[in-house]
């Protein structure tokens, strides 16, 4: 029996038995407890900058402390939050914005124009749509204290996506003494206007988290939509209590120490299942897009025929079921590189990944591309799931088609570091390597760095191709969802083309809470206004 | 005798310039970015390494490490990488549930290991001598994890008297410290009771050989008095020679203990820190169980003075 059996089994025969005792449970707890809301986040809240660490759980934590000035709602259209009203002018050259009235930082001093117009110059030195704003901006000053004003050089009609947008950096508004810092240095305050706020005594960085509700805080009026509309506070207050190991995880939450996983194990779930006392269902309905990332400087792949070799030979099937399991409802193939089920969404041009996947014609465009047998250096982090089991699939992938495969095994943190080494694959370099990207942020092209093909600009494996970059520019100046459509067609088209990277396919994950917890959404970001216990 | 603790205290010194020495340069080439960590998946190379060079990575071994000796050379042990923290403050955060840990698993350990393997001796070739040296197969072999799962499913889920996870602290009072500590103890210490019985029975056998326990028979004492007064202080100086060592196999084994039960301990902080590759948060924790470790064996050292008066410095 192995370790991951062992937690499976360990885990069925606890929700069975904590199932049985919760029939007889007693009354739910009043009080302070039933006002705080314990949460088991995805990952460690090691740091608390959103613009200086961009990783999902920072974002996450910093949505509650933070405020935006536009949030996304569940449509995906960017909706006012702090922001009362806007007006364009010059022919779309200039924006003016001004403030709702009301709005506190968590040290009690008013939110002005100032700390946003600081809050958005250090977001856009980090952000990949604030420094396209920033390449084209005119002036960002405070007009009065409640108005800013956006002066560009041409117009950017993505301007309200950008400032609501939920994937990292968001442009979330900060005080503007803190604010000010470098971009790439770390803030050592955390005030935010927010509806809670960060409990900074009760932080140890990989155990727990403390967030406390903001009295002054003013929600909108309208009800509330992911990160738009009036966020409205049930709970006094939240604790992030960091859980490294599924399984104690899994039984902390049937024995109802804790409310409420963001990221319960696929194979745990049967069992939390069969636990009366908890609700499991999807937790993103944009889930996750797997991706297998070429290296674009270095033979054979610098060839694209090699690419496509491997594109006509890969099997999504195979990718999802090694990551997701069998139960089909929870991913898809999807010949896309964006999110499906969102209106962009497009399999245009993705062929290549559909029907009898052709081993015995890769093999041939492989010796076309001059593949001579020399080693494909994969990097599979084996301390993440889905990563680890995409290295897999690859590295049986490419034997089936004659490689030979240099599997390097290691952890997320030195692929991350290799990853980044342009020396050839033989020299600490590398050929291939796995990752994910939140659906959430594959909905449009203005959200993924990683469909970018501008040579030394762009991201890891530094794929060059104008067709790709044309199309990208295409969408950002497409006004209408038509247009839009039309450029992101034609981008997914020209991706396939070039084999930029190759999307491996489409998968969802759980969240779980227990069931005296109410109000649980889902979307890329476990939004907690609107959550009640009790 | 006081000359001699002196002398050991200050030996610790070059002891722990080697291992800062060790400890340093073995990051120094270990593969992994924290830069790219913090940056996250969206940023661009150019992003990271803007980073690495805020975070002082670029510049050569010897300029990091000479700042990094000379900080700790006036008692500073650093900033986390990550979290912008004092290393001292994160590891003061953690030190009691780590420190409560070791303590309670080692008084369990002892309390219910010497017994054990005394009784093992006495009772040679008997059921319970093999059923002792049955049980202490187990402990070695069945990993700290899988003893710590099957615990919590039986007397946090099952039977609803201990909770699954976490830590409380002392200052919240005794009862609630010691609740959440009993299941880490027992799981943390199967491995450690596994290892002083079997070494308790091996030096009590030994000892019951002697002549001087048949005299003690001949003259009458009683089975008790050899067994606790006679053999058991004379087989105490290599029992406690492994209680010592095994304080080693407690500060790993706590690494694992505290991920299953969730406890906010030292053990934790250093695999959250090599995972991310936050190296000052590393090296200071590596620093403090080196120290831990040197002190440990000046006390075995002397202990021995007490239970061996022939043992002199």
């Amino acid at each position: 029996m192995d370790r991951r059996s062992f937690l499976k089994a360990t885990a069925a025969g606890a929700a069975v038995l904590g199932g049985a005792r919760g029939l007889a449970a007693p009354a739910l707890a009043q009080g302070a407890a039933a006002r705080t809301l314990r949460f088991v986040p995805q990952a460690n809240l090691a740091n608390f900058d959103p613009i200086w660490g961009t990783q999902y759980v920072v974002r996450n934590a910093s949505a509650l402390v933070w405020d935006t000035l536009y949030g996304l709602d569940d449509k995906l259209e960017p909706r006012r939050q702090m922001v009362e009203s806007e007006e364009q002018s010059d022919g779309g050259k200039t924006w003016t914005f001004r403030l709702r009235p009301g709005l506190k930082f968590h040290d009690g001093e008013p939110v002005l124009a100032r700390d946003v117009v600081a809050s958005l110059s250090r977001w856009m030195v980090r952000d990949g749509m604030g420094q396209m704003i920033r390449a084209i901006q005119d002036e960002l000053v405070a007009v009065d204290d409640r108005t800013f004003r956006w002066r560009l050089k041409q117009p950017y009609p993505k301007m309200l996506l950008a400032l609501g947008k939920t994937n990292t950096p968001m442009a979330f508004i900060m005080p503007e003494r803190i604010a000010r810092t470098d971009p790439f240095q770390q803030i050592t305050e955390y005030v935010g206007s927010g509806p809670m706020r960060f409990v900074r005594n009760e932080w140890v960085p990989g155990a727990k988290a403390v967030f406390a509700r903001f009295d002054q805080y003013v929600p909108r009026d309208e009800p509330p939509s992911w990160l738009a509309g009036g966020k409205r506070m049930l709970v006094d207050r939240i604790e992030w209590i960091v859980m490294p190991d599924p399984a104690t995880a899994s039984a902390a939450l049937q024995n109802g120490e804790v409310d409420w996983w963001e990221t319960p194990l696929t194979d745990l779930v049967p069992s939390l299942r069969r636990n009366r006392n908890l609700v499991v269902d999807i937790a993103d309905p944009l889930g996750n897009i797997g991706s297998f990332r070429f290296n674009h400087l270095h033979p054979p792949f610098n060839d694209v025929r090699a690419r496509r070799a491997v594109a006509m030979a890969l099997s999504q099937e195979d990718y999802m079921r090694a990551v997701a399991g069998d139960d089909t409802s929870l991913w898809k193939a999807s010949a896309s590189f964006f999110t499906p089920g969102t209106p962009l969404y497009t399999e245009a041009g993705g062929e290549i990944l559909k029907g009898r996947r052709d081993i015995e014609g890769a093999k041939r465009l492989l010796r076309e591309a001059g593949y001579n047998g020399q080693p494909i250096t994969v990097l599979v982090a084996q301390d993440q799931a889905p990563l680890k089991a995409m290295g897999e699939v690859t590295d049986a992938l490419l034997k089936s088609l004659g490689m030979t495969v240099d599997f390097v095994a290691t952890d997320w943190g030195t692929v991350g570091q290799r990853r980044a080494s342009k020396a050839p694959p033989g020299q600490g370099g590398w050929h291939i390597f796995h990752t994910w990207h939140a659906g959430a942020d594959c909905t449009n092209p203005a959200t993924q760095i990683q469909i970018r093909a501008n040579g030394d600009g762009a991201w890891f494996g530094w794929p060059k191709d104008d067709a790709v970059e044309a199309a990208r520019d295409r969408w950002f100046e497409a006004t209408t969802l038509e247009q839009e459509k039309a450029a992101v067609e034609q981008m997914n088209r020209e991706l396939f083309r070039h084999v930029t990277y190759i999307p491996t396919g489409f998968y969802l994950g759980f969240q779980a809470w227990r069931r005296n917890v109410s109000g649980v959404v889902k979307g890329p970001i476990p939004f907690f206004w609107g959550v009640a216990k009790g | 005798m006081y000359a001699y603790v002196a002398r050991r205290i200050l030996a610790t010194i070059p002891v722990m310039a080697v291992v800062a020495l060790f400890v340093f340069s073995l990051l120094y080439i270990a593969p992994g970015d924290p830069a790219a960590v913090i940056a996250g998946d969206q940023a661009t190379p150019e992003d990271v390494e803007r980073i690495r060079q805020s975070l002082g990575l670029d510049r050569p071994y010897l300029v990091r490490f000479g700042a990094w000796l000379w900080d700790i050379l006036r008692g500073d042990l650093g900033v986390s990488i990550f979290t912008n923290l004092p290393v001292s403050t994160m590891i003061a955060q953690r030190i009691e549930p780590t420190l409560s840990l070791m303590v309670v698993t080692l008084l369990f350990a002892v309390s219910v290991a010497v017994p054990m393997g005394v009784v093992a001796a006495w009772k040679q070739g008997t059921l319970i001598d093999r059923m002792v040296m049955a049980f202490a197969v187990l402990g070695f072999s069945v990993p700290v994890f899988v003893v710590g799962y099957l615990l919590a499913y039986v007397f946090a889920l099952e039977l609803d008297w201990l909770p699954v996870q976490g830590y409380t602290s002392f200052r919240e009072g005794f009862g609630p410290w010691l609740e959440n500590l009993v299941l880490p103890a027992i799981a943390l210490g199967s491995v450690y009771i596994a290892l002083i019985a079997r070494i308790t029975r091996a030096t009590m056998l030994e000892v019951l050989q002697q002549d001087y326990i048949r005299t003690a028979r001949a003259k009458g004492v009683g089975q008790r008095g050899i067994l606790f007064l006679h053999a058991l202080k004379n087989a105490a100086v290599p029992i406690v020679t492994v209680i010592g060592i095994g304080i080693a196999l407690l500060i790993g084994g706590a690494v694992v203990t505290e991920s299953v039960f969730a406890i906010p301990g030292l053990g934790r902080l250093t695999v959250d820190a090599i995972l991310r590759r936050d190296y000052p948060v590393i090296q200071g924790v590596v620093l403090l169980f080196s120290f831990v470790y040197v002190l440990v064996n000046l006390a075995i050292d002397l202990i021995y003075t007490l239970l061996d008066p022939r043992i002199r410095y």
